[in-house]
């Protein structure tokens, strides 16, 4: 097999293919925070009575509280800002979609890209 | 002057390459290290997810997934030894897109935890200081700033660091535990009124396999014991050992971490504190555990992100040598022998997202990359043992048990996956598309610049099956 001689990239490429990196890297991490995606995804279950019973707390809990320096009305967020497990099937489908197709296509790719790398170190050779 | 390194093949001679100067001890500190800070925050968030109940069943389970990454890892990186760790792995036995891939994971995992690292540091001298109006992002800025330093300086003064801070964070852990005589309940500690029949799995097991999301953060990192294969004296020993001793070492403290804090605090705050050990220090009444438990909560976050910083520079530079990425980053100091153009690179993308995400999403981002790159893991040692089965080269050491310790770690990676979309299921989808798109955009127009036979370095057989 014929060896691959890769172009040699200009400065110019070189600072234009670092600047894809770093944009991509700042999309990638940036968006999710600035459109809210990122997070979890909890709400808080109001009670009208605050007292620590009500919050389902036992004396041994409630003294803990107080001795981090809560009440019951500041405690009150903490303990009934809850998870709220519902699965959404179309975004788990979706979501397991994204993930099956993204593998799939790394290694059928790198297959592609790896024959090439065996051929032409070994049949130098 | 620098010198940039062409490809690893030709890495010899008079060439500047990376100093062999580590020994098992320093694999350990740059794995514990990067991972302890675990303890001090992150894992507790399992308890938000899941109740105190699930943060210990996953940290058993978690730790069964790491055990099985330590066992494949140990056996795959002492036949590769080479920086980069995972990323030169995927590049001799899966191919170039995936390599680049786990390259990228592997700097978003580092370059995430030294953010959340930072968060802590400067979350925790802000808390400690209790003065209104302080913010915490001076604190962040010199972290990040004088770790890279330090890192620019030369890896065996940063590992050597790394392991005086780390043994002091662990020795405390341990001081915390017999402190408050782990045999006895009732005196200081109260397990048995805190985590009671009806709020140990307050969400029921749906909670339990959500908590898996961030019993992740017990171990999460220990695989960076890899990115020093080019700077160990000998790597066939020093890695499987100084990786295996960091997941023993782990394992105990996870344990104590967790058996000391669910004692200590309702579930509900122990789930959203940003400092479990600190506050179990403080709810001691001890004020000597008080303030030994804020120092080693400082000192486990600037270990970890400084190992992170170290890991994350290897992988970017990695990139660099091979053309995946443009070579000037692959250039090594010529006095230091480090990767500083890849150091000083990502310095600034990590302050960037010190002071715009949260400590929960730094996490939440690091562990998505982590995952992503498990999964690779459990499929790649199935490649590897296909290609060249046992006795067709020399191992440094070979794992038992073959393929099971392979399943078990790709059905938990399946687990996790599933508990990161419940509650951060768009985060997790967002960062995928990323990689798809990155991944198209190598594929289709980077990988011309990429030198195609001079990428596989090690000296075996031509695998079976091409």
């Amino acid at each position: 097999m014929a060896r691959y001689t890769p172009p040699e990239q200009s400065k110019a490429g070189q600072v234009f293919d670092i600047a894809v990196v770093v944009v991509a890297i700042f999309v990638a991490l940036w968006l999710p925070l600035k459109l809210g995606l990122a997070g979890a995804a909890k709400s808080i279950d109001a009670l009208d009575a605050k007292t620590w019973e009500a919050l389902g707390q036992n004396p041994t809990m409630a003294s803990i509280w107080e001795k981090l320096g809560y009440t019951p009305e500041t405690a009150h967020d903490i303990i009934q800002n809850r998870f709220h497990y519902i699965i959404d099937w179309p975004t788990l489908i979706i979501m397991a979609a994204v993930l099956i197709g993204y593998f799939i296509f790394l290694f059928r790719a790198s297959d592609r890209e790896y024959r090439d790398v065996i051929n032409e170190k070994f049949d130098d050779k | 002057m620098t010198v940039t390194l062409e490809p690893a093949v030709q890495v010899q001679g008079d060439r500047v390459s990376l100093l062999r100067v580590l020994g098992p001890a320093h694999v350990w500190a740059l794995g514990v290290g990067i991972v302890l800070v675990g303890e001090f925050t992150g894992w507790n968030f399992a308890a938000d997810k899941g109740g105190a109940l699930a943060a210990l069943i996953v940290c058993w389970i978690v730790g069964l997934l790491y055990t099985s990454v330590a066992m494949i890892d140990s056996e795959v990186t002492s036949t590769v030894a080479a920086a980069g760790g995972q990323y030169a792995q995927a590049k001799h036995i899966v191919g170039p897109l995936m390599a680049f891939n786990v390259a990228l994971f592997l700097v978003f995992a580092y370059t995430m935890l030294e953010v959340s690292d930072a968060i802590l540091l400067g979350d925790t001298i802000v808390a400690k200081a209790g003065v209104e109006g302080l913010n915490h992002n001076s604190f962040i800025a010199a972290t990040i700033v004088v770790l890279a330093w330090l890192n620019y300086r030369g890896v065996l003064m940063t590992l050597n660091v790394n392991f005086v801070i780390t043994a002091i964070a662990y020795v405390s852990i341990v001081i915390l535990f017999f402190s408050v005589s782990p045999w006895t309940q009732g005196a200081v500690l109260k397990l048995n009124e805190l985590v009671t029949p009806g709020n140990a799995l307050p969400y029921g097991w749906i909670g339990v396999i959500a908590a898996f999301q961030f019993g992740i953060w017990y171990y999460l990192g220990i695989e960076g014991t890899t990115q020093a294969a080019e700077e160990v004296r000998s790597p066939a020993r020093s890695l499987p050992y100084g990786t295996m001793a960091g997941m023993i070492t782990l394992l105990i403290a996870a344990a104590m971490t967790w058996y000391v804090c669910a004692s200590l605090m309702p579930w509900e705050y122990l789930g959203i504190t940003y400092y479990p050990l600190w506050d179990a220090g403080k709810l001691t009444g001890s004020p000597l555990l008080e303030n030994l438990l804020f120092i080693a909560t400082l000192l486990a976050a600037l270990a970890s992100a400084n190992g992170c910083i170290n890991d994350a520079a290897r992988a970017w530079f990695s990139l660099g040598r091979d053309r995946y990425l443009p070579t000037w980053f692959s250039a090594v100091h010529p006095k230091y022998r480090t990767p500083y153009r890849s150091i000083l690179f990502l310095l600034p993308i990590a302050l960037a997202f010190a002071f715009i995400a949260d400590l929960n999403q730094a996490i939440t981002f690091s562990i998505l990359s982590g995952v992503l790159q498990y999964t690779f893991m459990s499929i790649n040692i199935i490649m590897f043992r296909k290609k060249w089965p046992l006795g067709s080269i020399r191992r440094g050491y070979t794992h038992p048990f073959h393929p099971l310790p392979a399943i078990v770690l790709f059905c938990l990676c399946v687990v996790t996956f599933f508990a990161i979309f419940l509650g951060f299921g768009s985060q997790l989808i967002a960062m995928v598309a990323f990689y798809f798109l990155i991944s198209l955009w190598f594929h289709f127009y980077r990988y011309r610049f990429v030198r195609r036979g001079a990428q596989f370095t090690m000296p075996w057989p031509k695998p079976q099956g091409y």
